[in-house]
């Protein structure tokens, strides 16, 4: 292996935890035991582990929750009811309130993630008013509105957590855990693949994630962190009420979030220990102190986007390193290559109604292996709906998408890309939030590739396809500063690196200009060269008489041509659609 | 049965309230594509407004709600310029959680001026009601039901029937095409804020009487409003009315024949039972994102 990068080493990070864990139980054991400061200390502790989840569903996977609260408190309940009132140990009844937190969360995620990400906002909003409601009124189960008291610390292998330095210490190094993994699971492949859906949803799902099940896990993984955050919490202070967990409170964990910045665990632990501090700073501000937070999270939106982490990042630290050393070619090229008669894709009378348009009407098309294929036809012709039709984003109205023997017609995008259906998109669709590299990682991954469970080979391939589009250079940064033309590249090499079986290219040279469409040809010369099966969309006539072996005529929805390129471009039907009917000269 | 009318009278009083806010916040969908969890603070803010007008500067009726509508309309250009303007081209998450600081804002710098003890406004009339048959109708439900039945008219006929709404309904459907067209889509949204928070306060101002006037006020209604948004299918208008009714209608049956305490407990109730079973509401249309 000759590429070695941080995102892909197994044990990254992990001495720096385990030296944070040892200053972080020195740091308890000189602390105060007992008293204000030590509240002040398990409250930060314990606030900044129920924040991390909120760095998970809102910093990573971009989805609104305002439950994070009502989690804490049902962690924080497991620990008070199952102690108190069903003689469990600590941390037994931990996992009980952990655990029910999870079950929660699955059940409103799997309820409303499928929908627009405003929908988890009410729904999350409404679960924290009930969970309220519930636990100042269930008196037989919840005590009600006077809380519970003497809450139990626990022992664990003849360890007591009896005192405040030990019992401290337990939630510092919870919080060094809890952070440790929160930080790990960005650059990971779950992850990768949460940004890549806070990102662009449509082009996650066309590169293989599963849209609502990431959703869903992230939600999760919030829950029971904020769970963990909560059962801690009613040890450390030993004693809840319901007021402790309300809707203001979850306020107050998002802002902390998006204070720090909401991208990373450690902004969002320099959130929670600011707003912790604050409001004893802003003693003087007495009852005023809310109405500023909420004028601070206005403004922080406006002015600090990515939080004081962000800010700190973008000036201090931020630095793109290149990546040196070779890289193997990418396999795909030869793996494939062979021109054949074998057909991977085939579209049989495929029909598309919008309400009384048939923006398709039934159309066929078969790719062969090995081949460069075009659909082309003037605007409004039905072309875009055809790929947007075959990768899965619209249903059809009729017909059928057969691609490598299976019957895909009714399966989600993210099947067809696990297929082997890579494509890009006319208006390009990157991640804008991650890196060129991370882009083509998230390709790479692809549920199906070779070697998508390797992480160290997960980046060799995104660095050769990079190569392959050369920009191998750009690695490190972020997407959104290249240039149109090189996104445009990115998303290519985003579909190469997933080693598809077929590559649609939606207009890949829209937009560009001579030059940029001179170099895209070049590209696709090469890969047809290499013997890529592609699909490709395009106005640009120069283009598609350069690289096509094949071409499909649309106009109205319906196939007027389909053949060699010669025949097709000189068909009279053809030549009409593009250049109206010639005028009866006789006449 | 007797019973039952005068809970469907309530209920529908009530449900009123939902949806007039429950448009305010859809028209917002609809022009500017801002989810606005400040929605149910216009309702309390346009309820002080009032208290203002009428226990302070002790005005007459009529005279206060004029005020406190010219007031709300200019807030809500005010609240546009602090929470929208300046993250348009962001998408919609931080328009939201901006939205969410405005609403927590609100309802604290109300708190610190006012106190966290209700106000209390009297009648709007003198009649406490008029009996019709086994129904009573109460003289603020019924105030509060013509009211929104005029104004979703008037809403009906400005949208319908003249060029400005003729230009509303352009900047909604698509903002570049309106702008080629020279219709001014800045000030179309600012104006679609403004009413957006005339409607709010309205509704405000119309429970005011019937409940105490209080800060949090409009947390609560705002959750049945989004409810009431999602029941009747979201960003469409006769659904937000539709939706507003049904939950105001099923959440004071199920007070009073099912359970008190957990009576707000069944607009989410609902709310999860649409999502899981109909998740496009009484009148959406699946949305689905262009590729």
């Amino acid at each position: 292996m000759s590429v070695n990068l941080a995102s892909a080493r197994v044990w990254r990070g992990t001495p720096q935890a385990i030296v944070a864990c040892a200053a972080v139980i020195g740091l308890a054991l000189i602390a105060p035991g007992e008293g204000y400061y030590l509240n002040i200390l398990m409250q930060a502790a314990t606030y900044a582990i129920a924040v991390s989840g909120l760095v998970i569903v809102l910093g990573y996977c971009g989805q609104i929750s305002i439950a994070q609260a009502a989690f804490f408190g049902i962690g924080a309940y497991g620990v008070a009811i199952g102690t108190a009132d069903f003689g469990l140990g600590f941390f037994p009844a931990m996992l009980c309130g952990v655990g029910a937190a999870g079950l929660l969360g699955l059940i409103l995620g799997l309820g409303s993630l499928r929908l627009g990400g405003h929908y988890l906002a009410m729904v999350t909003i409404s679960f924290q008013q009930i969970m309220t409601l519930f636990a100042t009124n269930w008196i037989s189960f919840t005590h009600g509105p006077d809380g519970i008291r003497n809450i139990p610390r626990p022992t664990l292998w003849g360890l007591s957590f009896q005192n405040g330095h030990a019992f401290l210490a337990l939630c510092f190094v919870s919080l060094v855990l809890v952070t440790w993994m929160v930080w790990r699971l960005k650059t990971g492949r779950l992850g990768r693949a949460m940004q890549a859906v806070r990102d662009n949803e449509l082009a996650a799902g066309t590169c293989g994630i599963n849209v609502f099940a990431t959703k869903v896990i992230a939600f999760g993984m919030s829950a029971v962190v904020g769970g963990v955050g909560g059962a801690l919490f009613a040890g450390g202070f030993q004693y809840i009420s319901p007021d402790q967990f309300t809707f203001a409170e979850s306020i107050v964990l998002l802002t902390m979030a998006l204070l720090g910045g909401a991208q990373s665990p450690f902004g969002s632990l320099v959130g929670t220990m600011l707003l912790v501090m604050l409001p004893e700073w802003l003693r003087f501000l007495k009852q005023v102190y809310l109405a500023v937070y909420g004028a601070a999270v206005i403004l922080i939106m406006v002015f600090l986007p990515d939080g004081l982490w962000g800010l700190m990042l973008d000036r201090v630290i931020r630095r793109a390193k290149p990546i040196v050393g070779t890289v193997a070619p990418l396999p795909l090229l030869s793996e494939h290559g062979v021109e054949s008669d074998e057909i991977v894709l085939k579209v049989e009378g495929l029909a598309k109604h919008f309400g009384g348009v048939k923006a398709l009407d039934g159309v066929d098309l078969a790719v062969r292996r090995g081949s460069v294929h075009a659909l082309i036809g003037p605007n409004g012709s039905g072309k875009s709906t055809f790929i947007n039709v075959v990768t899965g984003l619209y249903k059809p109205t009729s017909g059928r998408v057969i691609f490598m023997g299976q019957d895909l017609t009714q399966a989600a995008p993210y099947v067809r890309n696990r297929a082997g259906l890579a494509r890009t998109y006319q208006n390009i669709r990157v991640f804008r939030g991650m890196t060129v590299l991370e882009n083509v990682m998230v390709g790479a991954e692809r549920p199906g590739n070779d070697i998508a469970e390797n992480p160290a080979a997960v980046v060799e391939r995104a660095l050769a396809a990079l190569d392959f589009v050369g920009l191998r250079g750009d690695a490190h940064k972020q997407v959104g500063t290249l240039s149109y033309g090189h996104q445009r590249y990115v998303e290519i090499a985003r579909g190469l690196a997933a080693s598809p079986q077929t590559l649609l290219l939606d207009e890949p040279a829209a937009g560009l200009n001579m030059t940029e469409k001179h170099e895209l040809g070049e590209l696709l010369r090469r890969l047809k060269g290499h013997g890529m099966t592609i699909l490709i969309i395009d106005h640009d006539m120069n283009l598609v008489e350069q690289v096509a072996d094949h071409i499909t005529v649309l106009n109205f929805g319906r196939r007027i041509a389909d053949g060699l390129p010669n025949e097709v471009l000189a068909h009279p039907d053809v030549i009409a659609a593009y250049l109206g009917e010639p005028r009866n000269e006789a006449a | 049965m007797a019973t039952f009318l005068q809970l469907l009278f309530t209920g529908l009083g009530i449900g009123a309230i939902y949806a007039l806010v429950a448009l305010g916040f859809v028209l917002l969908i609809r022009a500017a594509n801002v989810v606005n969890f400040a929605q149910g603070q216009f309702a309390m803010l346009g309820a002080y407004f009032l208290v203002i007008g009428i226990n302070v500067l002790e005005l007459p009726y009529p005279v206060a709600i004029v005020m406190s509508v010219v007031l709300m309309a200019a807030f809500g250009v005010i609240f546009a310029g602090a929470t929208y303007w300046p993250l348009r081209h962001r998408g919609g998450l931080p328009v939201i959680i901006s939205t969410i600081g405005a609403s927590i804002f609100l309802e604290n710098t109300v708190l610190v001026l006012y106190g966290p003890s209700p106000e209390v406004l009297p009648n709007l009339f003198d009649s406490p009601g008029i009996q019709v048959g086994p129904v009573f109708m109460d003289s603020q439900y019924l105030a509060i039901l013509v009211s929104a039945v005029l104004l979703v008219g008037l809403q009906y006929l400005i949208f319908e029937k003249t060029l400005l709404g003729k230009k509303l309904q352009a900047t909604s459907q698509d903002k570049e095409m309106a702008s080629l067209l020279g219709i001014p889509v800045a000030g179309m949204i600012l104006f679609t804020f403004a009413y957006s928070s005339m409607l709010g306060g309205i509704a405000g101002m119309l429970v005011a009487p019937v409940l105490f006037v209080s800060v949090g006020m409009g947390g609560l209604i705002a959750l049945k409003a989004f409810a009431a948004n999602i029941i009747g299918g979201y960003g469409s208008i006769p659904g937000a009315i539709l939706g507003g009714l049904s939950l105001g209608v099923a959440e004071t049956m199920g007070a009073s024949y099912i359970s008190v305490p957990y009576k707000d407990a069944f607009a989410f109730a609902m709310l999860l039972m649409f999502l899981m079973v109909r998740p496009q509401g009484l009148f959406g249309e699946k949305i689905s994102e262009k590729a």
